[in-house]
């Protein structure tokens, strides 16, 4: 990592002034080193890099997007997690922390970029609309794809926060009035980051920002660029209920037996199958819980194009586009095959009617060699 | 009446056959828990989770079955370079303009019944060898979406290959709609090839029922003197 240029203290530093205790500090590394999925040789990787890394400056924007993620974030487990990176400390512009408004916010978001030009990581939460001139979200008098435009261009890192930035979340689901688009459409050539969900699991947010202050570069990225630490399994192979998957039980509706016995939600439309999160592992809330131990399926919030995914949150069967509203893939697919079985038919009643004198032929010379054998 | 005399020709080798019958069951077994999988029967029962594991054992046949079919279907791919000439890619991929005009004629001998005279072949028709390409193509959108979905749960090498895939297609939930609608292209095939087996074995009397099994067809030897007469290019189309 570049050293940063302006001097400003360490993580530490700044911990130890807020009054937490070197114990404090201890389990801290401790656990998010953890949760990264680091070897127990991590943690001192992880302290050493608190203890003297100047903290990285932060920006942080907020676009098209329902804050979602600054609260998932700020709630996450551990208190210093939410101090550490945003609380005063290490956020040199949040619209929704800062204290500062107005001309003063603008002015602190441009001494940063111009400070630290090349240092800063810049988190984006939020899509940019891109229809009209992208009128559908100003800051200050300017369109959301000029501030990112303009922050990108001096920052080491980009993070999309959320399902917003990583895919566009449910503003550009069907028919997307306002031309929502996700991030890395409009920035290139910068090494990005996503964290999808809506909203990412808070430990997952602050374990992706310790790893940029602690290895100085980004975490190893799977196919479609989300952090192989956290998304690399799917909710279906960590979730609780998945003996009941491989037992072939499954609650057929939200009120019966089975539900209340905890079996797999699979087929009231579970998505934990094909979606790639920690939900299972981590937890929401300090570990309390998450949507399938609370009983309902997972809906795949953290995969792209989640709200347009099928037929709705409640079914497996895919629905087609096209084919009318209720139209599940096995009913064309019945009607399809109905259809060809009927059409083989009408072909065979037509073919004994038009070549029956072929076979006619053909009988007539089979019989003549009976005899002809004999 | 004026008898034929038909010449016994082998048209299907071993592997050809070999890989038709283990491709056919791999497609039924496939498909049945294949569709299992999608939509899971309502069992209701008493027994603990621990006492079962049904549905655990359709996926395991499902992707063991799915071995068995990319196995195959690469075997007969490279039978298609060094197979008999009734088992070569111009069989199949229309590299000639002929084998358009090959199909028209099929068409309309075949599918329409009108009265032209027939475009008498051996192997496989144009229009059927073309049909067979487009099963490949469909077996290999199988392969791809099925193995993509598969990666994540596998340490083999083999099926990591494909790792790439749900990415492609911005996640797993679009890649498994297409292996679900491409179960149901199987089965709308399954429907058109045995009814054409059936046609054309009842039609014809050429043993073309039974040719997967013994391997020959039998054609009438006038057919053969015919095409000499007129100096037709032997068979594949192409
Ligand atoms: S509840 Fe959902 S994630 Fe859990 S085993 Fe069932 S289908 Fe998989």
């Amino acid at each position: 990592m570049k050293p940063i240029s302006v001097k400003r203290p360490t993580y530490y530093q700044e911990l130890r002034n807020k009054g937490y205790s070197r114990r404090d500090f201890m389990k801290f590394c401790t656990m998010i080193a953890a949760y990264m999925g680091l070897e127990s040789s991590g943690v001192a990787q992880v302290t050493n890099a608190l203890m003297n890394q100047p903290r990285v400056p932060v920006i942080w924007l907020h676009f098209q997007e329902c804050t979602c993620c600054s609260e998932s974030f700020i709630r996450s487990s551990h208190p210093m997690v939410a101090d550490i990176i945003l609380d005063k400390i290490s956020l040199d512009y949040t619209e929704t922390l800062m204290a500062a408004s107005g001309h003063q916010a603008e002015a602190a978001m441009e001494k940063t970029m111009k400070d630290y030009y090349g240092e800063y990581v810049l988190c984006v939460e939020g899509s940019v609309p891109v229809y009209e001139d992208g009128v559908y979200c100003c800051i200050g008098g300017r369109s959301a794809r000029d501030i990112l435009q303009e922050t990108a261009a001096g920052a080491k890192a980009v993070i999309a926060w959320g399902s917003c930035a990583c895919n566009g979340c449910v503003q550009a689901s069907r028919p997307n009035p306002t031309g929502a688009t996700p991030i890395h459409k409009l920035i290139k050539g910068k090494p990005l980051i996503k964290v999808p969900g809506c909203p990412p699991i808070g430990e997952v947010m602050a374990g992706v920002l310790v790893h940029l202050v602690t290895f100085g570069r980004i975490p190893e990225l799977d196919h479609v660029g989300r952090p192989k630490a956290f998304y690399s399994k799917r909710v279906h192979d960590s979730c609780y209920r998945r003996p009941f998957y491989d037992a072939g039980l499954f609650v057929e509706s939200f009120d019966d037996e089975n539900a209340k016995k905890g079996y797999c939600l699979y087929k009231v439309g579970c998505k934990g199958p094909t979606t790639y999160n920690a939900c299972g592992i981590m937890k929401w809330n300090n570990g309390t819980s998450y949507p399938i131990q609370s009983g309902h399926g997972c809906i795949g919030c953290s995969e792209a194009g989640f709200w347009d995914n099928g037929a709705s949150f409640y079914t497996r069967i895919p629905n087609f586009p096209g084919f009318g509203i209720e139209s599940s893939a096995d009913t064309i697919g019945t009607i399809a095959v109905g259809a060809t079985a009927a059409g083989v038919a009408a072909h065979a009643v037509a073919s004994a009617i038009r070549k029956n004198g072929e076979k006619k032929r053909l009988k007539a010379e089979g019989e003549a060699s009976v005899e002809e054998i004999e | 009446m004026k008898t034929t005399r038909l010449r016994r020709v082998y048209v299907w080798e071993w592997p050809v056959r070999f890989f038709h019958w283990i491709f056919a069951l791999c497609i039924l077994v496939l498909g049945i828990t294949g569709y299992l999988i999608g939509d899971p029967l309502p069992i209701q029962s008493d027994a603990e989770a621990s006492h079962r594991f049904w549905f655990g054992t359709a996926r395991f046949i499902h992707f063991a079955a799915a071995y068995i079919f990319l196995a195959v279907i690469l075997m007969r791919m490279y039978w298609a370079s060094v197979g008999n000439k009734y088992a070569r890619w111009a069989n199949f991929v229309p590299t000639r303009l002929r084998f358009f005009s090959r199909i028209g004629q099929v068409i309309r001998h075949d599918i329409l019944l009108m009265k032209v005279p027939e475009d008498t072949v051996v192997g496989h028709n144009a229009l059927a060898g073309l049909s067979y390409f487009f099963l490949m193509l469909l077996t290999f959108v199988m392969v791809f979406t099925g193995f993509g979905m598969y990666a994540q749960m596998s340490t083999w090498w083999l099926p990591k290959l494909f790792s790439w895939m749900p990415g492609l297609f911005g996640g797993d939930y679009l890649v498994r709609e297409i292996h679900h609608a491409g179960m149901w292209l199987f089965a709308v095939f399954i429907v058109i090839h045995l009814y054409l087996v059936f046609y054309h074995d009842q039609q014809e009397g050429r043993g073309e029922a039974s040719s997967m099994i013994s391997g020959y067809k039998f054609m009438e030897e006038e057919v053969f003197e015919n095409k000499k007469a007129v100096g037709e290019p032997a068979e594949p189309a192409a």
